[in-house]
């Protein structure tokens, strides 16, 4: 929250996940654009999956056949690297 | 008021005061529902004001637990604590005959709720189910079915179904609020201060989502679909009034809060899809990807801060939670194969048909 403490803003990391970092937030994209997140906290994608880049879509999780009791099969990827 | 055809010419001034007048007296409360048994055939003259003898324990045993009855009559019980209807006494919502049979309900529903949901699985199991996605559609996901062949009439359905849930969207949780504390609280009130729009009242979720009903043509007044819901949608709604009520369910709550919002985002891309291709509308695509962005961020926050926050401070709640995300299942499941069911053979998933598009 804007001036809510004058402690450091807080990101936090997922290794299997986005990183949330306390908004509002101005993301710099790599051709130089800007997009802002108002949201109290912005999920930003790390797996480079993401159909709302730079923001989380939940695309970097796990897929597998939903039939129950299976183990869950990850899809193959370069261990969790950009694609 | 009875009105005389052959009344007085009156000004158009007067008229339009008239107007204004009729519309304020507009009570905002919904109109009671129609019965689909003798449990909600008691309940409605009750909330009347007749002095109508209600239902004990062996009438309530009597009925299934999930079924169009009971699931009505609690869901009237449970709408007094949120807007009440035309014509009840407000007072009511605190009348003990009717709460107790309100928690007789209640028993019942709960019970079969427990004997239908795994015992002893961490918190983290029951999460771990919603946290991968399925490779395409396995055909038991409505909103696979929906992006994948849904047409214009499957998402009016879909929409006047969920309606009883997205014109109340958070408001439940928010029962819990005095509940938590610490990290918890901190983050609840967050995730629903975005989902009250964040101090916008035109960004409110539950105003989205009316905005969404307009552009499928659909009537946006609260409460206007119980009628044609099924029992399967209705047992939604009543699982997290029933979890936000009580305060020793509290875990449940976040359990519940936890599932939607994890399972939210990758299942409104879907809705979003099929809105765009169906060409539903604007504000029907912008409900859904909306919420695509916003659960993805709710989902880590409700996760680590909401669950993780409430453990670190109540760890003997884990069960609880556990309990909640698994009865939301249960339900979900429920309602996705009695509209998938329908829509299969061709036919309304509603209990009766909505008036088409261009009569409507």
């Amino acid at each position: 929250m804007p001036n809510a403490s004058d402690r450091p803003r807080r990101v936090t990391i997922d290794r299997d996940g986005p990183i949330v970092v306390e908004g509002p937030v101005e993301v710099v994209l790599e051709d130089g654009s800007v997009v802002t997140s108002q949201r109290f906290a912005a999920a930003i994608c790390t797996c480079r999956r993401s159909r709302t880049y730079p923001w989380c879509d939940t695309s970097h999780r796990r897929r597998t056949s939903r039939a129950r009791g299976e183990p869950q099969q990850p899809c193959p990827r370069s261990d969790g690297a950009p694609e | 008021m009875t009105t005389s055809q052959e009344g007085p010419v009156l000004s158009p001034r007067e008229e339009r005061r008239r107007l204004v007048q009729s519309l304020r007296r507009r009570p905002a409360g919904t109109v009671l529902p129609q019965p689909r048994g003798a449990l909600s055939a008691s309940v409605i003259p009750a909330l009347q004001g007749a002095a109508h003898p209600l239902p004990g324990h062996a009438d309530v045993a009597r009925a299934d637990p999930y079924g169009e009855d009971l699931q009505l009559a609690l869901y009237i019980l449970y709408e007094m604590h949120y807007r009440g209807f035309e014509g009840v006494d407000d007072h009511l919502e605190w009348n003990a005959g009717l709460l107790g049979l309100r928690g007789i309900l209640e028993d019942r529903f709960l019970t079969a709720l427990r004997k239908d949901t795994p015992h002893g699985r961490s918190v983290d199991d029951a999460l771990a189910d919603l946290l991968v996605e399925p490779v395409g559609d396995d055909g038991t996901s409505v909103t696979h079915f929906l992006r994948n062949e849904g047409q214009l009439w499957h998402l009016r359905e879909y929409a006047a179904v969920r309606s009883l849930y997205h014109l109340k969207e958070a408001d439940p949780h928010a029962w819990v609020i005095p509940r938590l504390r610490g990290r918890a609280k901190a983050a609840m009130v967050a995730v629903e201060y975005d989902e009250f729009g964040a101090g916008h009242a035109e960004d409110i979720h539950a105003q989205l989502f009316a905005d969404l009903m307009a552009d499928l043509g659909l009537d946006t007044t609260y409460g206007h679909y119980v009628d044609v819901a099924p029992a399967e949608g209705l047992a939604t709604v009543n699982l997290m009034s029933l979890f936000g009520l009580h305060r020793v369910l509290r875990g449940a709550l976040v359990g519940h809060f936890a599932f939607v919002e994890v399972t939210s985002s990758p299942g409104s891309r879907r809705l979003a899809e099929a809105m765009r291709r169906t060409g539903a509308g604007p504000a029907a695509e912008r409900f859904y990807a909306e919420h695509v962005e916003a659960d993805a961020v709710h989902e880590q926050v409700v996760r680590h801060e909401v669950i993780g926050g409430l453990l670190a401070d109540e760890p003997a709640l884990a069960p609880d939670v556990a309990f909640g995300v698994e009865a939301t299942g249960v339900l979900e499941e429920r309602l996705g194969n009695r509209l998938l069911g329908a829509w299969r053979d061709n036919r309304t998933a509603l209990r009766t048909p909505l008036p088409d598009l261009s009569s409507s």
